[in-house]
C-alpha cells in the first residue's frame, strides 16, 4: 500500500501527465482496489494497482487452528467460490494424510464445484456488463444465481459460506430430492445462457467496447503468471481440470473453450462457453452419481455418524479426540492446485507432524492475473480500464487474504 | 492408502529431467532432492536460483515455463531458518516441480527471479512483506499487503498471532 509517494515521474511527459487516483471505493473495482493512474489526456501512461485493503492475515490464522478448523477460513478468501477453496484445501490435506475418498463424495464435490463456477461466472458477467453499461444482464444473471444459492443452502445450510467439503469427504448426505433439483436447474440453464448471449454477443455497443480492448499475448500472459480463462483467451490451451486432473475430473467429458484474440471480448466468450461446459459437467454428475458412503473410512480423521456416537464407545472417543485435540498429520508438504473460476488456485500446506498446519499458503489466481493489468492498459484509453478490470474477474478478498 | 516413504537419495532421482539438467550445468547447484507424495522438490544452492530458474524455463527437455507461486516457510528457531519455495509448472508437459532455497536468519536475501518471470514480482513482494526476505535485483521491493509503515514481519513464527498490542 502507498505507492503514490514513490512514483517517479517520467521525464519527457513530466509536464503533461497528471496522477489520477481511482478507488479504493470505486464501483468498478469489485471490492477495494486502488489504482494509481498516470494519464496524459485520455491516454494511460502508467497504471499501478495498490492492494492490501482487505488483508486479514488468514495465512497466519490458519497456523493457530486445527486442520479441520481451517476449512471455514478458506470460505472467506473468495466469497464467490467458497467451495472451490474448500476443495483445494481438503485435497491438499487429504494428500498429506494419504486418504482415499469414496466416489460419491468425489462426484458431489465435482458437481458442487461446477455449480460454484457457474455462480461465480454469473456474478462476473452481471457486474462486468454493468460496468460497461449493460444493466439488464445483471438482473438476469442474479436471477439464476439465486437458484444456485438455494441449491447451496439446501445441501449445506448456507448460501455463501458453505464449508461443505470436509477432510475425508463431505459434511452431510445431500437432502432427499436434491439431485432432482440440480437436474431441473441443469435442464433450464442453457436457455438462460442463450438469453445473456442474445443481449451481449452480437450487440454492437458491447462489441465496440470489448473487441480489441486490453489485449495480452500468450507469451506475456505466461510470463506474468496469468491463469484461467484470461490465459485461455490468449490462446493457451491449458485447464487443470483436464490436464492435471484432481477429485475425479478425469471421469467427466467436457471441452476447454479457448480463443486467440486475447482481448476483453475473447475473455467474455471463453467464460460464457465455460458456463455451458460447466452445466454439462453438472448434468453428468447428477445423472451418474454413484451410490455409497460420503466419507472416507478413517475414524481418526473423519467425525463419526451421530447414530454411531450414541451406540458405540469407540465412535464417541474418536469424536471427542478429534474435536478436542485434532488429528496429527504426517510430516511433509503438498502443493495442490485446482482450476478455480479465476484460474489456478493453489494451496501449499506444510505439516510438522502435529494437529495444526505449520504453514498454509494460498496461491491466488487473481493476484497473478492482476499483474497483467498494467500490460493490458498502458498506452490505451482511460475508459477501457474499467472494461479491463472487469475482464480479468478479480476478487479482492482472494488477492489480499 | 498407505503413504510411500519419501525418496531423498539424489542418485536415485537423477533421472528426472530437471535434476539432470541442473546437475549437468553445475553439480554444486543442487544440494539435494526429495520425491514425496508424487511431488518433486529440488533444493537449490542459494546463489544459483536465478540461473537455475532460467535454465529450467528455457531447456527443451524441461520447459518449466510457468511460475505458479513463490512462498516461504519460517523454521524458527532452527537454522537455516527460511525456505523460499518456487512452484514451477510446465504447461506443455503438464508437470510440476518445486525448487527450494534455504536461507539463514541473518539478513535473509536471495536473488530475484523477476528477470526470468516478470510475474514473480508480486509473489516476491508478498514474501518480503510478510517474512522480511529480501530479493536482490527486484525492481520494486516494497510492502504489498501490509501498510507501508508496519513494523515487523507478520508471518514469521516469532510474531504473535494476535499481533503486538
Amino acid at each position: 500500500m502507498g505507492h503514490l509517494t514513490q512514483m517517479p515521474p517520467l521525464e519527457e511527459t513530466q509536464d503533461r501527465t497528471m496522477i489520477l487516483n481511482m478507488g479504493p471505493q470505486h464501483p468498478s473495482t469489485h471490492g477495494v482496489l486502488r489504482l494509481i493512474l498516470e494519464i496524459d489526456g485520455e491516454n494511460i501512461v502508467r497504471l499501478m494497482p495498490d492492494i492490501g485493503y482487505l488483508h486479514t492475515g488468514i495465512e497466519k490464522t490458519c497456523e493457530a487452528k486445527f486442520y479441520q478448523q481451517v476449512v471455514p477460513l478458506t470460505d472467506r478468501i473468495d466469497y464467490l467460490c467458497p467451495l472451490t477453496n474448500n476443495l483445494c484445501y481438503v485435497l491438499a490435506v487429504e494428500k498429506l494424510l494419504g486418504l482415499e475418498i469414496p466416489p460419491k463424495a468425489q462426484w458431489l464435490r465435482v458437481m458442487l464445484n461446477e455449480l460454484t463456477r457457474i455462480n461465480s461466472h454469473l456474478v462476473w458477467l452481471g457486474t462486468h456488463a454493468m460496468d460497461i453499461g449493460a444493466m439488464t444482464v445483471f438482473l438476469y444473471c442474479f436471477r439464476e444465481r439465486e437458484d444456485i444459492l438455494r441449491l447451496f443452502e439446501a445441501v449445506s445450510g448456507q448460501r455463501m459460506m458453505t464449508s461443505y467439503f470436509r477432510i475425508g469427504g463431505v459434511a452431510l448426505e445431500p437432502p432427499l430430492g436434491f439431485l432432482d433439483r440440480v437436474r431441473d436447474f441443469a435442464r433450464r440453464f442453457p436457455s438462460k445462457v442463450d438469453e445473456y448471449e442474445n443481449l451481449l454477443t452480437g450487440n454492437p455497443i458491447w462489441t465496440m467496447r470489448t473487441k480489441g480492448v486490453a489485449k495480452i499475448t500468450a507469451e506475456d500472459a505466461i510470463a506474468l503468471g496469468v491463469s484461467g480463462p484470461t490465459l485461455r483467451a490468449s490462446g493457451v490451451d491449458f485447464d487443470l481440470r483436464r490436464d492435471i486432473p484432481y477429485s475425479g475430473y478425469e471421469n467427466f467429458k467436457f471441452k476447454v473453450p479457448t480463443a486467440t484474440e486475447g482481448d476483453v471480448f475473447a475473455r467474455y466468450m471463453c467464460r460464457v462457453r465455460e458456463l455451458r461446459e460447466s452445466i454439462f459437467i453438472v448434468q453428468q454428475a447428477a445423472e451418474g452419481m454413484p451410490e455409497g458412503p460420503i466419507k472416507a473410512d478413517a475414524p481418526k480423521v473423519v467425525l463419526p455418524d451421530r447414530e454411531k456416537m450414541k451406540t458405540q464407545m469407540e465412535a464417541l472417543i474418536y469424536h471427542f479426540k478429534i474435536i478436542t485435540e485434532g488429528f496429527a498429520v504426517p510430516e511433509g508438504e503438498v502443493y495442490q492446485a485446482v482450476e478455480s473460476p479465476r484460474g489456478e488456485m493453489g494451496y501449499y500446506v506444510v505439516s510438522d507432524g502435529t494437529a495444526k498446519p505449520y504453514r498454509v499458503h494460498m496461491r491466488s489466481a487473481c493476484l497473478a492475473n492482476m499483474q497483467a493489468l498494467p500490460e493490458m492498459c498502458e498506452g490505451k484509453l482511460l475508459a477501457d480500464v474499467v472494461a479491463a478490470i472487469g475482464s480479468i474477474d478479480i476478487v479482492l478478498g482472494e488477492i489480499d487474504r | 492408502m498407505a503413504l510411500a516413504p519419501a525418496v531423498t537419495d539424489l542418485e536415485q532421482l537423477k533421472g528426472h529431467p530437471a535434476i539432470a539438467r541442473l546437475v549437468s550445468w553445475n553439480p554444486s547447484a543442487v544440494e539435494g532432492a526429495k520425491f514425496d507424495r508424487d511431488e518433486m522438490t529440488i533444493y537449490v544452492e542459494r546463489s544459483a536460483i536465478r540461473e537455475a530458474c532460467g535454465l529450467l524455463r528455457h531447456d527443451p527437455n524441461c520447459r518449466f515455463n510457468y511460475l505458479s507461486d513463490v512462498s516461504c516457510v519460517d523454521w524458527f528457531p532452527s537454522e537455516p531458518r527460511f525456505e523460499v519455495i518456487y512452484q514451477l509448472l510446465s504447461i506443455p508437459k503438464k508437470e510440476r516441480v518445486r525448487l527450494k532455497v534455504r536461507l539463514g536468519s541473518d539478513s535473509p536475501a536471495v536473488e530475484s527471479v523477476t528477470s526470468v518471470w516478470p510475474g514473480a514480482n508480486y509473489f516476491e513482494r508478498e514474501v518480503f512483506d510478510l517474512f522480511g526476505v529480501r530479493f536482490v535485483g527486484h525492481p520494486y521491493l516494497r510492502r504489498l499487503l501490509m501498510p507501508e509503515d508496519w513494523e515487523g514481519y507478520p508471518l514469521r513464527k516469532d510474531y504473535p498471532v494476535e499481533g503486538y498490542r
